[in-house]
């Protein structure tokens, strides 16, 4: 079933003993009007990929943003890479660039690991 | 018995080290690409290696290696600059040769018996013999091999291929026979003369490139620079030498001779063979440097162009061919001015001809990736470059993502059913980019209706994409899974033709597709209806500029096509840059590195060039350009070809 935002949810708020944002940080330097984005989820809603599965792009970034690695990559093979997120981002988030670095951030060999 | 005589003096021997080293690293160079070339590359030269091919190729070689053609229409001052080394140099080469040859077949005749008396030896040659030679003063300097130890011999004159580099030099005085000889030296003086044009034009293009037509100029390596002042210094120390002797023996042409006849004999007696060895080692440090700077070009641009006519192309891999691109690549900048880049953006690091330097010098990491990744793919350098180098794919080569490149993740796109049977009929493929401008989609559906034809809209629900956005960004492996699928399915469908909105999806189904059917990109297609007379549309009393899509123009050549179309329908005015020189709306998918705001100052460069005449609406033929346009101005309504066609048909 597709999940939709306002299902009842186990608290998931950031932990930040556990986790590094090291990475995000990077990506923020890679892509700096990622910092611009207030979530609204356009990228998500024009997604060519989205017209067949659920792939949220919103989601896989904001996953990023929290420190929640896990599938991520796995998640971003799904993407074409055509830009109507870009297009239509209202704040300008470069997220093809954004969905390049995330991918490349993700392919390095994790350093230190959980903090 | 015979006494060989050589003309010789000991200020060759820098010219002949730097000949036999030149060419020694040349053939290595080439050899070594050569056998770097792909099984497909190899295939095509062992076919047309010799066929008529080669008859345009040294057509070509000729009109660009010497008379710079493409160069010259650019601009014709920065042509002549560029030809006047070239063909310049080139003749006095091979007219000097000519000379020295004519001349010793002059003296040969002449003289061929000289009683010989002593011989003095020296290294194992004879330099001086006592005997008897009509005219000594001929040759300056010579040595002698001799088969007879005294007596009477034949004097055969020998004629190393260094002679016509120093023919002033070897022979002071013209043998009375040789009657042309002024008719060459004042030719000789000419081509010199001519070089001297192109070098004062060099001189006035570190200054003020405007006039030449370049707007900004390349910035060369400390290597290139040093090159370029041996290949600078060499010309005036050869007309100061030739002068001299000139002064002193009176053998020169109009020019030398006028320059000699200002110095004093008595003071440059002294400097005469200095000045032909500094001139000699010119020669021997420029040809030294020559494999490893830009200079390099002179032999490679030739190479490309053969192995480019006999049909050799870019693959997607780095092959043997990318080596002769990149070494054919002289650093001229022409590719500097045009890009939007560095016109708008101020960005002088990323050209072409950076990408290109960094490529040869093998540097790695973050900085090529920066060059490389930083571009907007317009193509604009691909078209202005003087040697067609394929910009384009060797900046997508460089963006290769390694290991990153892996398989997609897109099973789910086996979802996408074909819903009906679409055998017959044309597939129309909007593009991802045409459903945020559902304009063209809605008129192009409208434009098939009224002529008639029986279409599938492909991706009307849902699109795979053409899988070019991920080929620019070196995700071969997945681009081509996408491309995979969509062939699967128009091959399927049974369709007889494929018309798409998109640029991007036409170039990539033009070029990196291999389908059976005629793609057509829409503005294609709409000429061709209303030449057949399958649709009727009305003149309408707009003014309209058009925007070149830099994906259709340059990309695939389509400029006549959309302009009949606009003709058609409404009044197409000319704008300042169009055709091959449109500028990119700065939203090419090409960059991802540009934030919004370097794409709105390109758009507004792009922009301000279509509005720079009044017009009524500014129309284009690309979903990526119009949405560029469509927020940036409420004074001008942007459209596509195939709204306007749209609105002015005829039921």
């Amino acid at each position: 079933m597709i999940e939709f935002g306002f299902a009842l949810k186990q608290t998931r708020s950031e932990d930040l003993d556990k986790t590094s944002l090291e990475r995000f940080h990077r990506l923020l330097e890679l892509t700096p009007s990622f910092k611009r984005c207030f979530q609204c989820g356009n990228c998500s809603a024009t997604c060519t990929a989205r017209q067949f599965t659920d792939f949220s792009i919103r989601r896989v970034h904001t996953s990023f943003r929290r420190g929640e690695y896990d599938g991520l990559a796995e998640e971003l093979r799904k993407c074409m890479l055509c830009g109507k997120c870009t297009l239509v981002c209202p704040r300008g988030v470069n997220l093809r660039s954004l969905i390049i670095n995330m991918r490349e951030i993700l392919d390095e060999p994790q350093k230190t690991g959980k903090r | 018995m015979k006494i060989h005589v050589y003309p010789y003096n000991d200020f060759v021997i820098p010219f002949l080290i730097g000949c036999v080293l030149l060419f020694t690293i040349c053939i290595f160079k080439y050899i070594k690409w050569i056998r770097r070339f792909s099984d497909e590359q190899r295939d095509v030269i062992r076919h047309n290696w010799f066929s008529w091919k080669i008859i345009p190729a040294v057509w070509e070689m000729i009109r660009e290696g010497l008379f710079h053609v493409r160069i010259l229409k650019k601009n014709i001052l920065l042509g002549i600059m560029h030809q006047a080394y070239a063909l310049g140099w080139f003749l006095l080469i091979v007219v000097g040769a000519i000379e020295s040859r004519d001349a010793f077949h002059s003296l040969q005749r002449e003289q061929n018996i000289a009683t010989v008396y002593e011989l003095e030896k020296q290294n194992g040659w004879y330099v001086r013999t006592t005997g008897e030679e009509k005219n000594p003063e001929y040759l300056n300097q010579r040595r002698y091999k001799v088969e007879t130890e005294g007596g009477i011999a034949r004097i055969e004159y020998k004629r190393p291929f260094y002679v016509g580099i120093f023919y002033r030099y070897f022979v002071h005085k013209a043998p009375a026979s040789f009657r042309q000889h002024k008719l060459y030296s004042n030719l000789m003086d000419a081509l010199l003369l001519y070089v001297f044009l192109g070098l004062t034009m060099a001189i006035v293009k570190i200054f003020w490139s405007k006039i030449l037509g370049m707007r900004r100029t390349t910035r060369h390596t400390l290597v290139d620079r040093f090159s370029k002042f041996s290949l600078w210094m060499i010309f005036p120390l050869r007309l100061l030498a030739e002068s001299v002797t000139a002064c002193l023996y009176g053998n020169g042409g109009f020019l030398t001779q006028a320059v000699g006849n200002m110095f004093d004999p008595m003071i440059v007696r002294g400097l005469e063979t200095s000045l032909w060895m500094f001139y000699s080692l010119m020669l021997g440090v420029f040809f030294v440097t020559m494999p490893f700077t830009r200079y390099m070009h002179i032999f490679t641009e030739l190479l490309l162009i053969y192995f480019r006519k006999i049909g050799v192309k870019e693959g997607m891999q780095r092959s043997g061919y990318t080596y002769f691109e990149l070494n054919a690549c002289s650093r001229c900048g022409v590719c500097i001015s045009g890009c939007p880049m560095d016109r708008v953006l101020e960005n002088h690091e990323i050209q072409s001809v950076y990408l290109i330097r960094s490529l040869r010098n093998q540097e790695h990491g973050s900085r090529i990736k920066l060059i490389a990744d930083n571009c907007l793919m317009c193509d604009r350098c691909t078209v202005d470059c003087p040697v067609g180098i394929d910009l384009g794919s060797l900046r997508r080569m460089t963006r290769d993502k390694g290991e990153l490149d892996t398989t997609g993740n897109y099973r789910y796109l086996d979802k996408k059913q074909i819903p009906f049977n679409a055998i017959g009929r044309v597939v129309y493929f909007g593009g991802c980019m045409s459903h945020l401008t559902p304009g063209i989609t809605e008129s192009m559906e409208r434009i098939f209706n009224a002529a008639g034809q029986r279409f599938w809209y492909m991706d009307k629900q849902s699109t795979i994409c053409c899988g070019r956005p991920l080929q620019q960004q070196g995700f071969l492996r997945q681009a081509a899974e996408l491309r995979q699928k969509n062939t699967d399915m128009i091959v399927k469908s049974g369709a007889t033709m494929l018309v798409t909105s998109c640029p991007i999806c036409y170039q990539s189904f033009m070029k990196e597709y291999s389908l059976d059917i005629p793609v057509m990109h829409h503005t294609e297609y709409i000429d061709m209806l209303i030449k057949q007379g399958r649709i009727k549309v009305r003149h309408d009393d707009r003014r309209v500029s058009y925007h070149d899509p830099c994906e259709l123009g340059r990309g695939c050549g389509i400029y006549e096509e959309p302009r009949e179309v606009l003709n058609a329908v409404t009044n197409l005015q000319k704008t300042r840059f169009q055709r091959e020189k449109s500028v990119c709306c700065g939203f090419n998918l090409g960059n991802t590195k540009l934030s919004i705001e370097e794409q709105t100052a390109i758009r507004n460069a792009s922009l301000e060039n279509l509005t720079s005449k009044p017009v009524d609406a500014i129309v284009t033929a690309c979903p990526m350009c119009k949405k560029a346009f469509l927020h940036a101005t409420n004074d001008y309504p942007v459209r596509d070809i195939a709204e306007v066609v749209a609105e002015n048909l005829i039921n």
